[in-house]
C-alpha cells in the first residue's frame, strides 16, 4: 500500500528534477568567485607602492588558501570515515592536540635547543609526533565497537578542554624565557601567518590533497560505514588509518599557520555538501576547498578592508559556525 | 562452497557462537533460523569477515576469510546486515552503483551501468531510483540495499533478516527473488529468517541454531516438525500440511 | 572514599594556611607572632575560606542544575550559564566601569539567568535522542557567547581582563575582596533547605505536579540559585570548569540521588577538590602559582572523560 503511494509520488516528481544539482557548474562558479575574491584581496584599499603591496598580500593570500584547503579537506575526510556530517577534527580536539604537542616539545627540549633548530625541522618533528598521537587516540575511539555519535562529540569537546588546559598548565610551569619562545610560535592568526612555514605546509597540504584525490573512489565507499565498506571489499581498518594520518597532517599544517579554528571545517564542509548536491568525493573535495578559501579570502576582504575590523575573522567564524552547529543539532542532523 | 570449521565467538563470559561447523555447498537457498540471541547474525558476520572469530576458520571457495584480500572476497561473497544504514545523502541509484565497486573500483563502465539498471528493475526500484535514501520508507530502503548486494553479482549472498520492514507483498516478492537468484542464476543464498513458515516454504535447507550451536540441520521436511521446532524455540509448535506446504502454528 | 575526603578537608584547609610564598609556620602562630597572624588574617585565611565557599557552592549548584535539566551532564559551565555571566561582567565593565562589585554581580546574574533560560528553551527544541545532546548544546552555546564576548573585548581592549576572568584564580584573594562568596555559601544552604523540592523536580513535571508541588516555581527558584552562585563565583574568582559536574556525579555513583542526603557530601567533596587543586597549583612551580582554573581544567576534564567512558558505551547507549 504505502509502496504504491510512494510509487505514485515518485512518478509525480520526475527523476530529472531531483538530479538537477549540477556539481560541475557549481564548481566552476565557486572557482570564479574565488578568483574574484583573490583579486579584490590583492588590490582593494592598497596604498603605496604596488611592488611592495602585491608580494606582501600574495603571501598572505597563499597562506589563506593553504589553510582553507587543509581545513576543508581534513574535515571532509574525517566526516567520511566517521560516516556523519557533524564531527570534525577540531571538534574532537585535534588542533588542541597540536598545540599541546608544540608546548610539550618546548617544555621537554627547552627553548634554547629549539631556537637552534631550523623551523622546518621542528615543524616536521611536531607533525610526526602529532600523527602518532592522533592515530593512537582516534584509532582507539573509532576502532573497536561502535560508539554513539553524541558520546564521541562530548568526549571530543572535553578532550579539547583537557588538552588546552594541559597546554595552559605547562605554559605556566615552564621557564618564562621559554614561554616567550613558545608564544612566538603559538600566537599565529589569520593576520600573522608564519611565512617561514608557508612553503613546507603548502607542500604537506598538497601531498594530503593528492592522496585524497587518488583515493576518491575508496572514500566514496568508506562513507557507507564499516560494514558496507567491508562487504564491498575495502580493507576498512587500514583505509581509515591512512585517512586519519592524512587528516592529522592537514590539521597540523593549518594549526601551525593560523592556530586553532574550531568551526571553520564544519561550516565549509556542510556548505559544500549543499552547494554541490552530491556526496561524491571527486566533487566534494575540490568544492569544499574552494568554499573554504572563498570564505576566508572574501571574509578577510570584507572585514579588514571594507569594515576596518582587523583580526576578527577567526571570531566571526566561531560565531557563525557555532550557530550552524546548534542548528544542525536542533534539526537532528546528528544521527 | 562455504566451509565453517569450529567457529567460536565470545563476548566477555558469554559464548555467542559455540564451536559451529557448517558446510554450504554451491547452489541452494539456506535459511538460518533460531530464537533471539541464538548467534545467527553473529555467525553470518563471521562468515562474511565483518567480525573476527575467537576460534575456528571460515573458507569461501577454499580461501580463508581472515587472510584473503578483502576485495577478492567482495567479488565472491556479498553481505547485507540487518541494520544497514548510511550517513551520507545518497540516491537509490548511487547506492546500487556501489555494488559494482568491487569489480571496477569506482571507474564504472557501460556494463556496470547495465548491471545497476537490471538490479533496479529486479527490485521494482525504478520509480524511486533518483530519490534520496532518507526520503524512502523502511521497506523501500531495505530493497535498495538488497539491490546493491545483488548488483555486486557474487556467487554467495548472505542476508541478515532481509524481510525486516517489508509488508507481506514485498516479503513474498523478496523471497521469490532470492529463489530466482538461486534457481536461474545459480547463486548460493544464506538468509537469516525470523518466520519459520517463510523458511519452510522457500528454502532448500534449514539450519536451526540455539544457544550458539547448530541444533538441527536439514531440508524443511526434516526440520519443520513439531518436536524439532518446540525444542529450538522452547515453545509448543504444531505443524500442519496446508496446500502442500508445512506450516507451523504457535499463536496460542 | 567520601568519608576519607571529609576527613581530608580540615587537613587540607590547615595546610592551605601555611603554603605560599611568604613563610608561615604553625609554630609562629602558636607563639602568637603578630606578622604570622596578620598574614593569615589578611591573605591565607580569606584564601582558604574563599576556596571552601567557591568549591562547595559550585558543586552544589551543579547538582541543582542536573536536577533542573534532568541530565547528569548539566552544570553551569556546560549550559552556557558561566559564559553568559562573563558576557554580563564584560558589558557592565564597559558600560559603567566605576560600579561597585555588588552591581557587577547583579549584571552578571541577570545575563546568567537569561542565558540559562535561553539554554533550556533551545533544549526544548532539540530532539532529545540522547542525554549527551544536553551538555553538547550547552557547551557550543557557551562557545558562541564566548566568541561574542571575545569580539567585544577585542574591540574594547579588554581581552586580557576577559582572559583573567575566564580562569579561576585565588592568588588575588585578600580580606575585603572575597566576602561576596559568603553569599554563594548562604545560597548553598538555601539549596540544602529546599533540597527535597529539587529531588522531586528531577523526576519530571508530571511527577512534581502529582505530588502537589508547583513545578514552575521550583524551576525558577533553582534557576535563580544557579545563576546567582555562578555569577558571584565568576565575578569574584573566575571560572572553575567542570567542578559542578564531576563532584555530583561521583557522589551520585557512591551515594545515590536523594539530594537531601547527598548535598552535604557534594559540598564537602567540592570544597576538598578545589582546595587540593589550588594547593597543587601553589606547589607545582613554587614560588610561582598556577591558577586553580587551569588545574581544575586538567583534573576535571580527566574525571569527566572517565565518567563518560567508564562503562564504555554505557552513557551513550541510552541514545
Amino acid at each position: 500500500m504505502s509502496a504504491d503511494l510512494a510509487a505514485r509520488a515518485g512518478t509525480a516528481l520526475p527523476a530529472a528534477d531531483r538530479r538537477r544539482a549540477r556539481p560541475g557548474l557549481a564548481l566552476t562558479v565557486l572557482a570564479a568567485l574565488v578568483v574574484v575574491a583573490a583579486a579584490a584581496f590583492l588590490t582593494v584599499g592598497a596604498t603605496g607602492s604596488w611592488s611592495f603591496v602585491l608580494p606582501f598580500r600574495a603571501t598572505k593570500l597563499a597562506g589563506l588558501a593553504v589553510v582553507g584547503t587543509a581545513v576543508a579537506v581534513a574535515t571532509v575526510l574525517f566526516q567520511t570515515v566517521t560516516a556523519n556530517r557533524i564531527l570534525t577534527p577540531s571538534l574532537l580536539g585535534m588542533d588542541a592536540m597540536f598545540t599541546l604537542v608544540q608546548t610539550v616539545l618546548v617544555f621537554v627540549l627547552g627553548g634554547a635547543a629549539l631556537a637552534a633548530l631550523p623551523a622546518t625541522g621542528m615543524f616536521l618533528g611536531q607533525v610526526v609526533v602529532m600523527v602518532g598521537c592522533a592515530v593512537v587516540l582516534f584509532g582507539w575511539l573509532f576502532g573497536g565497537q561502535r560508539r554513539s555519535l553524541h558520546l564521541l562529540l562530548l568526549v571530543g569537546v572535553v578532550l579539547g578542554t583537557l588538552l588546552r588546559s594541559a597546554s595552559g598548565m605547562l605554559q605556566r610551569i615552564m621557564d618564562p624565557n621559554e614561554f616567550a619562545v613558545l608564544t612566538n610560535r603559538l600566537f599565529a592568526s589569520f593576520n600573522a601567518i608564519d611565512d617561514t612555514l608557508l612553503g613546507i605546509t603548502a607542500a604537506l597540504v598538497a601531498a594530503g590533497c593528492a592522496f585524497a584525490w587518488h583515493r576518491r573512489h575508496v572514500l566514496d565507499v568508506l562513507a557507507l560505514g564499516r560494514e558496507c565498506a567491508t562487504g564491498l571489499g575495502v580493507p576498512y581498518r587500514r583505509a581509515v588509518l591512512e585517512v586519519l594520518v592524512v587528516v592529522a597532517v592537514l590539521v597540523s599544517a593549518s594549526t601551525a599557520l593560523v592556530g586553532p579554528v574550531t568551526f571553520l571545517g564544519l561550516l565549509v564542509a556542510n556548505v559544500a555538501y549543499v552547494v554541490l548536491g552530491t556526496h561524491q568525493h571527486r566533487w566534494v573535495l575540490p568544492g569544499a576547498a574552494l568554499v573554504s578559501t572563498l570564505f576566508l579570502v572574501a571574509g578577510q576582504v570584507v572585514l579588514e578592508h571594507a569594515l576596518g575590523f582587523d583580526t576578527s575573522l577567526g571570531v566571526v567564524i566561531e560565531l557563525v559556525g557555532g550557530v550552524l552547529f546548534l542548528v544542525l543539532l536542533v534539526r537532528g542532523a546528528a544521527r | 562452497m562455504i566451509e565453517v570449521r569450529g567457529v567460536t565467538k565470545r563476548y566477555g563470559a558469554t559464548t555467542v557462537v559455540d564451536d559451529v561447523s557448517l558446510d554450504v555447498p554451491d547452489g541452494g537457498l539456506v535459511a538460518l533460523i533460531g530464537p533471539n540471541g541464538a548467534g545467527k547474525s553473529t555467525l553470518l558476520s563471521i562468515m562474511s569477515r565483518l567480525l573476527p572469530a575467537d576460534a575456528g576458520t571460515v573458507l569461501v571457495d577454499g580461501m580463508d576469510v581472515t587472510t584473503t584480500r578483502s576485495d577478492v572476497l567482495a567479488r565472491r561473497l556479498a553481505i547485507l546486515r540487518q541494520d544497514a544504514h548510511v550517513g551520507s545523502r545518497l540516491t537509490v541509484r548511487d547506492l546500487v552503483t556501489f555494488g559494482r565497486y568491487p569489480h571496477s573500483k569506482g571507474r564504472y563502465t557501460v556494463e556496470d551501468r547495465a548491471h545497476v539498471e537490471r538490479a533496479l528493475d529486479f527490485l521494482d526500484l525504478q520509480p524511486f531510483a533518483d530519490r534520496f535514501l532518507d526520503e524512502l520508507s523502511g521497506g523501500q530502503r531495505q530493497r535498495a540495499f538488497v539491490a546493491m548486494v545483488l548488483c555486486q553479482d557474487t556467487d554467495h549472498v548472505l542476508l541478515d533478516e532481509p524481510l525486516n520492514n517489508l509488508d507481506l507483498r514485498h516479503a513474498v516478492g523478496m523471497m521469490r527473488l532470492l529463489r530466482r537468484a538461486t534457481d536461474e542464476l545459480g547463486k548460493t543464498v544464506v538468509v537469516v529468517l525470523h518466520d519459520i513458515n517463510v523458511a519452510s516454504c522457500w528454502s532448500d535447507r534449514i539450519v536451526a541454531m540455539k544457544d550458539g550451536r547448530v541444533a538441527h540441520d536439514g531440508p524443511p521436511a526434516e526440520v519443520v516438525r513439531p518436536e524439532v521446532l518446540s525444542d529450538v524455540y522452547d515453545l509448543d509448535v504444531a505443524v500442519h500440511e496446508l496446500d502442500g506446504q508445512l506450516i507451523g502454528t504457535y499463536y496460542r | 572514599m567520601l568519608v576519607a575526603a571529609a576527613w581530608l578537608l580540615p587537613a587540607l584547609a590547615v595546610v592551605s594556611l601555611f603554603v605560599g610564598v611568604a613563610d608561615v609556620r604553625p609554630v609562629d602562630l602558636l607563639r602568637l607572632d603578630p606578622d604570622a597572624w596578620g598574614l593569615v588574617a589578611v591573605s591565607r585565611g580569606p584564601r582558604t575560606a574563599a576556596l571552601l565557599l567557591a568549591g562547595a557552592s559550585t558543586a552544589v549548584v551543579g547538582t541543582i542544575m542536573q536536577m533542573l535539566a534532568r541530565n547528569r551532564f548539566a552544570e553551569p559551565s556546560t549550559t552556557g550559564t558561566v559564559e553568559f555571566a562573563l558576557l554580563g561582567l564584560l558589558v557592565v565593565t564597559i558600560a559603567a566601569p566605576a560600579l561597585p562589585v555588588a552591581a557587577k554581580i547583579v549584571a552578571a546574574t541577570a545575563f546568567a539567568l537569561a542565558g540559562t533560560a535561553l539554554f533550556l528553551a533551545v533544549l526544548r527544541r532539540v530532539p532529545l535522542r540522547s542525554p549527551l545532546v544536553v551538555p553538547l548544546v550547552g557547551i557550543v552555546l557557551g562557545g558562541v557567547v564566548s566568541a561574542v564576548a571575545t569580539f567585544i573585548a577585542y574591540r574594547t581592549d579588554l581581552l586580557q581582563a576577559l582572559g583573567a576572568w575566564s580562569t579561576g584564580d585565588f592568588s588575588g584573594v585578600l580580606a575585603g575582596r572575597y566576602e561576596t562568596l559568603w553569599v554563594a555559601g548562604a545560597l548553598a544552604v538555601v539549596a540544602y533547605v529546599a533540597a527535597d523540592r529539587f529531588t522531586v523536580a528531577g523526576l519530571g513535571e508530571a511527577f512534581t505536579t502529582n505530588l502537589g508541588l508547583d513545578h514552575r516555581r521550583t524551576m525558577v527558584l533553582g534557576l535563580v540559585l544557579v545563576s546567582v552562585v555562578s555569577a558571584v563565583v565568576v565575578v569574584t574568582v573566575g571560572v572553575v570548569p567542570f567542578l559542578g559536574l564531576v563532584v555530583p556525579n561521583v557522589v551520585s555513583l557512591l551515594r545515590g540521588d536523594d539530594v537531601r542526603r547527598t548535598l552535604p557530601w557534594v559540598a564537602t567533596l567540592g570544597a576538598a577538590l578545589v582546595l587540593a587543586c589550588d594547593l597543587l597549583g601553589r606547589l607545582v612551580r613554587y614560588p610561582y602559582e598556577v591558577p586553580v582554573g587551569v588545574v581544575v581544567g586538567v583534573v576535571g576534564s580527566v574525571l569527566f572523560l572517565w565518567l563518560l567512558l567508564r562503562r564504555d558505551t554505557g552513557a551513550g547507549r541510552v541514545g
